[in-house]
Parts: structure tokens; C-alpha cells; sequence
């Protein structure tokens, strides 16, 4: 049962998940905004990829870049007319984007034909025998460049203004942040970072349905980012590699499963609303550090310099 | 395409509409008071459904008892979720932005408790009225009828409670402003019961009527979701809102539907993303002013 190419499999899903709840967290984790239509993002970055890998013959990650621009323009659009809806309607806002974009995937035929190949979209039956492009080792490269450039940007004067903006937008008006043009930077990069992954995700499973992007996965990105704790990237990825391995290892306890997942929502939520790493992000880093020392090389160059200087930031 | 067919497609959009409203209700009452969009009432609405199929087949209950009971159980779940789930939350202020997440997560449990312990399928309700009548060369299903005359009157009893009862005047005065009137002597935590209870009751009342007209199933929630569009497009937190808005998009439904029958998903998440834009007040809602 846990052969290397099963095993594998959980860590390529946990990479390009891990990729969206990064993205997300830069939205929902830094600058505070919620979005419940997440799934959509990913789907246009799957649907796009696929697109230009079948029809147009494009390297995979020529598709890669495109897929994640397209949904970075989508996120754009949506964000030019959402961004100013407050509280709960832009969660609505999303969530209504996120379920009309699946519904757009579920409706359409397409039929393309380049160079003599034909390439069929039919709607809510999905697409089949796409390319295996992603391995676990490419997939490990893009999750480790975008951690490196999350921590970069959260270092950035653009990564305190979205935190400024996330703790309380009057007052970072008054301060002189251009509100809007953070809060777009941050929907304009989690969308990025949700069509790549979508990207990595439908060459992964070689088959794409929109029913695999339901609301509820949605959700679960949500809750991933919030059960690691808000504004901290190595929340993020603890929380991601925590709910999305360890479920798929504990396949036995079967439909449970999703009950408890539930369940730890409601709890988090009363118990510890800041995540796992909310509040004490420095000793957790540090633990990462020394487990990260025992194990590879990779992991110790990793954690340190985001784990470190998201503690600060949250510090102050 | 003649005047029959139209006035046929309209009753079933009311019926439908009326299914909504009994469901948006819910989300618009908890929305007035508490400012927050709670995702768990689909999944009162579905255990409803449950407790109305299990009277129905399990227990051997007639109709109306059947009826009822839903009315209890959905609305003691709501209670309780509001009391296990929300109450914390309310006791620490927490911002709506953690509501919406625990209403999520809610969901997420009830939904799938009900899958690992009943399970997935889809079931039918034992057909209960199935015959049908003719007004006018409009063939009216009993059921559907019933759906009217049930979501109509249900609503009318809560119009009255809202508008004219002791009771109704301490929820229009909360959701005006709940620190205020918690101040004028109004008990908080029991109007906050009360939004519950009755939104819960309503919730199992639309469980059963729709589980008579369509399925069971845990992913009922496809359904509640539209319902909760029916209350933003009427306005969130407005109780004539969301009944107007509710048989309007129901109307619109089943006209898009027989157009082709594809698209009425899309337009009506379509139609939330327009009345976002132009109008996030929705029809009736009072105007959203942001506590900076």
C-alpha cells in the first residue's frame, strides 16, 4: 500500500496545493479578504494548461506560465469590480464567480482543431489522457521558488501594506497606502498562484471534470490557510502538508473522514482562531530548524528565513 | 409556445420560488441580527429532508405529523449549532469573517456525517399526493399545490410574529442595533434563539417539501446555495427581500430552464455576480454601512 509511487502521488498533491494555499494566503492570510471561489482560479489555470499542452503542442511549463497568467487576469477583472464590496459580499462575490466559472466548464463544447489534431472539451464529461508532466521533482522546484518569492514579497514594502490593510484598512488609508492597489496585488498573485497549480494539478491526474472543482474545495483551501494560522507562510505549509497527507494516509477511516475535517473547523475556530502557528510562530520555526537539520539539506536551507521573519512581522 | 405553457411555467416557477423563500428565510433572519451568512442552514434543510423520509418510511408516520416533526428536528439542530458552534464565537466578538468559516465547517460536518452514517444515495419519498388536478388547462400537481399553500401560509405566520408581536418587535429591534437594545432591557441570547429556532423550523418545513417534490441527498446544498442567492438578490437581512426575491428568481429559473434547461445554474450564480456589482444591497436590503 505505501509504495514509493503511491507515496509520491500525496507529496505531488500536497505540492501544488500547497502552491494554492500559499496564493491564498497572501489574500485571505495577509490581507485579510476571504475568497470561497478558489476552485475557480485553479479550474481556468487547468482548463488553460491543458489547452495550450493539447491543442497548441506548448512545452509544459510554456503552459504553466500561460495558465497562471490567465487566471491572474481573471483575477484581475474580478477584483477591478469586487475589491470594494465589503465583509461578507466579497466572500459572496467570489463564492458566486468560483461556482459560475465551473458551471461555464460544465456547459462548454469545444472542438479545436490545430495541425490536424483534434482536441475535444465535452462539457461535465471533462477531458481525458492528458500528458503526465508533473513529477514530484518539478513539482517540488516551482513550490520551492514560489515559498521563496511569498517570502520576498511578504518582506516587501507590498507585503506590509497587505498586512496594514488586513489589520485595518481606514487606518492604512490614512497612512497613505494605496488600499486598493495592495488589495489588488493580492488577488492579482493568489490567482497566479492558483492557475499554476491548476496547471500542475490536471497534468497530474491526467484527466480533468469540473466537479473537481466543487465549492467545497473551495472551502477546504480556506480552511487550510486558516488552520495553519493567518499571515504565516510556514502556517501555510504546515497546515497544507497536516490536512492534505495525512487524510489521504488515513484512508481507512474513510467517509469519517470529511466528518472530523468538519469538526476540527468548528473547534479551531472556538479554541484557537489563530491556527496552528497563529500567535507562536518563532518556537515552531524553530522546531521546523532542528527537524529540518535531522532530515535533508533541503528542508534546512528552507524554513529559517520565512519562518523567522513572519514571526517578527507578526510580532509587531 | 402559447398562454398555457407560459402560465404553467410561472406556477412552477412560484412553487419553486416559494421553496426558496421558505428557505432564505433562514439565511435572512440570522443575516439581520448577527451579520453573517450562515452556510449551515443547508445543512439544516437537509436533515429535514432526512427526518421527514425516515418518518415517512421508517416510522410509517401520516403526512402531517411527518411535517412537523422536520419542523422540530430541523429547528433543535439549529439551536443547537447556534448554541455549540456560534455561541462561543458571539461571547468573544469574534469578527463575521470566523462565523462564515465555522458555518462552513458546520456544513462540511453535516453533510458528510450524514453520508458516513446513512449514506450518498439519493432517495425518493414514498409518493404521498400524486395526483393531479386540472385549473384552466394547467395541470397542478397535489404536491406542488401544497407547496404553494405550506410556504405561503408559513410565511404569512412569520410576517405576523416579525410584525406584529412582542416578540417580533425585540428581532426588528436587534437588527437595528443589537448593543442598543440589549441595553433597552431586550434578552440578546433569546432573540438570537428565537432567529434560530424559527429559521430552523422554516428550514425543515423546506427539507420536506422538497424531498417530496425532488430527492434526498447529503449534497442537497446545491439547492440551499441558491436559496442563499434568492436572499442576496432580494437583500441580505431583509425578510420581504427575501421572500420577493426568492419567487422572482424562481420564476426566472424555471423560464431559463425551459429555455434550455443547462443554463439555470449559471444564470442564477450569474445573477448574484450582477446584483453584486450594480447593487449589493439587493432589492431591499438596507444599506450596508461598514464600521471602519
Amino acid at each position: 500500500m505505501f509504495s514509493w509511487y503511491y507515496i509520491e502521488g500525496i507529496l505531488i498533491q500536497s505540492c501544488y496545493t500547497l502552491l494554492i494555499v500559499l496564493g491564498l494566503s497572501i489574500l485571505t492570510g495577509y490581507t485579510g479578504m476571504f475568497s470561497f471561489g478558489h476552485a475557480g482560479f485553479v479550474c481556468i489555470g487547468a482548463y488553460v494548461s491543458i489547452l495550450c499542452t493539447m491543442a497548441f503542442g506548448l512545452p509544459y511549463w510554456l503552459s504553466l506560465i500561460i495558465a497562471g497568467l490567465a487566471a491572474m487576469l481573471l483575477g484581475a477583472g474580478l477584483g477591478k469590480i469586487t475589491l470594494n464590496l465589503k465583509g461578507d459580499y466579497f466572500c459572496i462575490a467570489t463564492l458566486g464567480v468560483g461556482e459560475a466559472i465551473r458551471l461555464i466548464f460544465n456547459n462548454l463544447q469545444l472542438n479545436i482543431n490545430v495541425g490536424g489534431k483534434d482536441f475535444l472539451l465535452d462539457g461535465a464529461k471533462g477531458v481525458a489522457s492528458i500528458p503526465l508532466h508533473t513529477t514530484f521533482k518539478s513539482a517540488l522546484v516551482i513550490v520551492i521558488i514560489f515559498l521563496t518569492a511569498t517570502a520576498l514579497l511578504m518582506n516587501s514594502k507590498h507585503g506590509r501594506s497587505m498586512l496594514a490593510v488586513r489589520e485595518d484598512e481606514l487606518a492604512a488609508q490614512m497612512s497613505g497606502i494605496n488600499t486598493f492597489r495592495s488589495k489588488m496585488l493580492a488577488m492579482c498573485m493568489s490567482a497566479l498562484y492558483a492557475g499554476i497549480a491548476g496547471g500542475m494539478m490536471a497534468h497530474y491526474f491526467g484527466y480533468l471534470q469540473p466537479k473537481m472543482f466543487l465549492m467545497t474545495k473551495s472551502t477546504e483551501y480556506t480552511i487550510m490557510v486558516i488552520f495553519g494560522g493567518m499571515g504565516s507562510i510556514t502556517g501555510s505549509v504546515l497546515g497544507t502538508v497536516l490536512l492534505c497527507a495525512l487524510p489521504e494516509l488515513l484512508r481507512a477511516v474513510g467517509d469519517w473522514r470529511l466528518v472530523m475535517y468538519g469538526l476540527a473547523v468548528i473547534v479551531i475556530m472556538i479554541v484557537r482562531p489563530k491556527g496552528l502557528m497563529g500567535g507562536k510562530e518563532l518556537p515552531v520555526g524553530r522546531i521546523c530548524r532542528a527537524i529540518g537539520r535531522v532530515f535533508t539539506k533541503k528542508k534546512k536551507d528552507l524554513p529559517p528565513p520565512d519562518g523567522g521573519s513572519v514571526g517578527e512581522e507578526a510580532s509587531v | 409556445m402559447g398562454i398555457e405553457y407560459f402560465l404553467q411555467q410561472l406556477v412552477n416557477g412560484i412553487c419553486l420560488g416559494g421553496m426558496y423563500a421558505l428557505m432564505s428565510v433562514g439565511y435572512s433572519l440570522v443575516y439581520s441580527i448577527m451579520n453573517f451568512s450562515n452556510f449551515a442552514h443547508g445543512g439544516v434543510i437537509m436533515v429535514g429532508a432526512y427526518v421527514g423520509y425516515f418518518a415517512l418510511t421508517a416510522l410509517n408516520v401520516p403526512f402531517l405529523p411527518a411535517f412537523l416533526l422536520c419542523g422540530v428536528g430541523s429547528g433543535l439542530l439549529a439551536v443547537i449549532i447556534e448554541r455549540l458552534v456560534y455561541s462561543p464565537l458571539r461571547k468573544r466578538h469574534a469578527p463575521s469573517l470566523y462565523f462564515i468559516i465555522s458555518a462552513m465547517g458546520a456544513s462540511i460536518f453535516l453533510e458528510n456525517f450524514v453520508i458516513a452514517t446513512i449514506d450518498g444515495t439519493p432517495r425518493n419519498y414514498p409518493p404521498i399526493f400524486d395526483n393531479r388536478i386540472n385549473i384552466g388547462g394547467i395541470s397542478l400537481g397535489v404536491d406542488s399545490l401544497l407547496m404553494i399553500v405550506v410556504s405561503a401560509v408559513a410565511l404569512l405566520i412569520l410576517m405576523f410574529i416579525i410584525q406584529k408581536t412582542k416578540v417580533g418587535l425585540a428581532i426588528r429591534a436587534c437588527s437595528y442595533s443589537e448593543k442598543a437594545s440589549t441595553l433597552m432591557g431586550i434578552n440578546g441570547d433569546l432573540v438570537i434563539f428565537i432567529i434560530f429556532l424559527m429559521g430552523g423550523v422554516l428550514a425543515g418545513f423546506a427539507g420536506m417539501l422538497y424531498g417530496m417534490r425532488f430527492i434526498v441527498k447529503p449534497t442537497i446544498g446545491q439547492v440551499t446555495n441558491k436559496s442563499f442567492v434568492a436572499a442576496v438578490f432580494g437583500g441580505l437581512g431583509s425578510l420581504p427581500g427575501a421572500i420577493v426575491g426568492s419567487v422572482l428568481l424562481g420564476i426566472m429559473e424555471i423560464f431559463v430552464a425551459s429555455f434550455n434547461s443547462n443554463l439555470r445554474d449559471l444564470f442564477v450564480y450569474g445573477l448574484l455576480i450582477l446584483v453584486l456589482v450594480i447593487k449589493p444591497s439587493g432589492l431591499m436590503g438596507k444599506v450596508v454601512e461598514d464600521k471602519a
